[in-house]
């Protein structure tokens, strides 16, 4: 792995990606024993608004908290794309949701769509887990921990009566977003 | 066993910190981007049979947390800088009455409400002179989620030795961003209580400094009876006006952390690649991360910086300093304020080097490209 590895999840308020970001730090930093970070920006809004969460993962010691070049960006709506699917290195990766993300941010990097809300609700039956689609998606992507590592985590983080919904998701991410590189 | 470790925010790890150290008290008043510091308190004291009190306002918390510790307790509070502002009279309180206390600034911009969920250091001045008159100060300025664990607990160490105010300063993305603590394990960090009274309750005067610069301070409440002023006292407690006694207090108050034994004892920095550093980069808090980074980068070009980072803020690590600024051909100030330590640097520098800031106040955390450029401008 890369030195530092840069992943950077965007969206609306409330759409869970702040903890996207924790279970992926957890997934990197307590189950495989890498260094990682977490962090995130919001706006003072409890609901909507544009949020960031932002994971930096690495063999070493992680000194700047903040991104500097990411590696793999999610944008789940318009308004993160726009604002935040910025600084992405030449030929990473951007991932936005198909229904949500019309006008694509321009730049040196390959972007895929996923219909991340959508498979949430047909699919799984509940909005509520579009965040471990993505992440899981996102997981699937870039191999930065193992799929095991990343369930193991989603499912420490979950009330056990969520577990299997939460487990269906993931699953249905990882595979996904593996088959988006086929 | 291996240690317990766990992902946690900056201000959780500051909660846990204060139980570590033995508080038992929490008087608050909830402000972003410290308000976790406070919901944590709130659910670990009760299991340390505890008391958390969610005051009418940051004043009233204040006052709290001086009563507390009068009684005996470790006590806290923890704010930003607005609540800082606030708490200033009673700041000056804690000083004068010499009541051990610490206090938690998770720092936003400012002045005023400024952008409550955006980083700052702004406040690092404040730390020092926020409240009037001549007093001591002790500041520490934790750069990571282990680090403000481990300085809580120095915290209230200082605090109780000293008996004082001891203020912790860290910046919103700090208390905000997570990262892997190992909890240290009971007994691994050393605890300090403050010294036991060993005269009778008649005996007993609570500013009596023959024996030493910090007075044995009694419980409130107990059968040690005494009085507690913000005025000028004697050494019974009870206000005085008489020149020689107001003159050796307030002297007394500011030696008692100023003397050599005690900034020897307080004085905490860390030091990266200074030994043959031509250029220093003189940082604290989350902007000595960037800083770091920097260092690294301008070495791999040849370039011969080095990190100095003051993790006791107060008092100022002079001594060092005028050492780097004899070493070095410049030392750069990055602060994620409009210039405020770069003052005392270029006070105890004496000119011996170039001294210039790198300064950033929008709400974004000073990254370390712009470190680097204002490096390569100077040498």
């Amino acid at each position: 792995m890369a030195e530092r590895y840069e992943i950077r999840f965007s969206g609306a308020g409330g759409q869970g990606l702040i903890t996207a970001g924790i279970i992926l730090a957890e997934a990197a930093a307590i189950i495989e024993g890498k260094s990682a970070l977490q962090s995130q920006s919001y706006g003072p809004e409890a609901r909507g608004g544009a949020s960031k969460s932002e994971v930096i993962i690495s063999d070493g010691p992680i000194d700047y908290p903040k991104a500097t070049i990411v590696d793999a960006c999610l944008a789940m709506t318009q308004e993160a794309a726009d604002k935040y699917a910025n600084g992405i290195k030449k030929g990473g990766l951007l991932l936005l949701d198909d229904d949500f993300v019309k006008t694509e941010p321009e730049g040196d990097f390959t972007i895929y769509r996923l219909p991340i809300m959508r498979m949430a609700k047909e699919d799984i039956g509940r909005e509520i887990v579009a965040n471990v689609i993505a992440l899981a998606a996102v997981i699937g992507m870039t191999g930065v921990v193992s799929k095991e590592a990343g369930e193991e985590a989603v499912v420490r983080r979950v009330p056990p009566a969520f577990k299997e919904l939460n487990q269906k998701a993931f699953a249905l991410g990882y595979e996904k977003g593996k088959a988006l590189l086929n | 066993m291996a240690k317990k470790t766990a992902l946690v925010q900056g201000n959780q790890a500051c909660a846990a910190g204060a139980i570590y150290a033995g508080c038992t008290f929490f008087g608050g008043y909830p402000i972003t981007p410290s308000t976790e510091v406070a919901e944590e308190m709130s659910e670990l004291l009760p299991t340390v049979g505890g008391k958390f009190i969610q005051m009418e306002d940051e004043i009233g918390a204040m006052a709290s947390v001086i009563g507390a510790s009068l009684t005996g307790a470790k006590a806290l509070t923890a704010t930003s800088g607005p609540g800082v502002s606030l708490k200033q009279e009673l700041i000056g309180y804690a000083c004068i009455a010499e009541t051990p206390c610490v206090i938690i600034n998770v720092m936003r911009g400012g002045p005023s409400t400024g952008m409550p969920t955006g980083p700052g250091q702004s406040d690092v001045m404040q730390a020092r002179w926020g409240t009037h008159g001549d007093h001591a100060a002790i500041a520490l300025v934790p750069e990571s989620i282990q680090e403000i664990f481990t300085e809580t607990v120095r915290a209230f160490n200082l605090a109780e030795k000293y008996r004082m105010p001891v203020q912790v300063l860290f910046d919103e993305i700090v208390g905000h961003m997570r990262e892997r603590i190992v909890y240290p394990e009971p007994g691994e960090l050393e605890l300090i209580d403050r010294d036991p009274v060993t005269v009778s309750p008649e005996d007993y005067k609570p500013y009596d400094s023959t024996k030493g610069l910090v007075p044995p301070l009694a419980s409130f409440g107990s059968e040690y009876k005494y009085h507690v002023t913000g005025l000028n006292k004697a050494d019974d407690g009870f206000p005085t006006t008489k020149a020689s006694l107001v003159d050796a207090e307030e002297r007394r108050q500011i030696d008692k952390v100023e003397c050599p034994e005690a900034r020897a004892d307080i004085e905490s920095n860390e030091e990266f690649m200074t030994e043959d550093a031509e250029v220093i980069l003189w940082a604290y808090g989350s902007s000595a991360r960037s800083a770091r980074y920097a260092v690294n980068e301008l070495r791999k070009e040849g370039i011969k910086a080095g990190l100095f980072r003051p993790i006791t803020l107060w008092p100022f690590p002079e001594k060092r300093t005028a050492e780097l600024a004899n070493q070095a051909k410049a030392i750069i100030v990055p602060e994620m304020n409009l210039g405020q330590m770069i003052h005392e640097v270029e006070r105890v520098a004496l000119g011996n080097c170039a001294i210039e800031g790198v300064f950033r106040v929008d709400g974004d955390p000073l990254n370390p490209g712009q470190i680097i450029d204002k490096v390569k401008e100077v040498i």
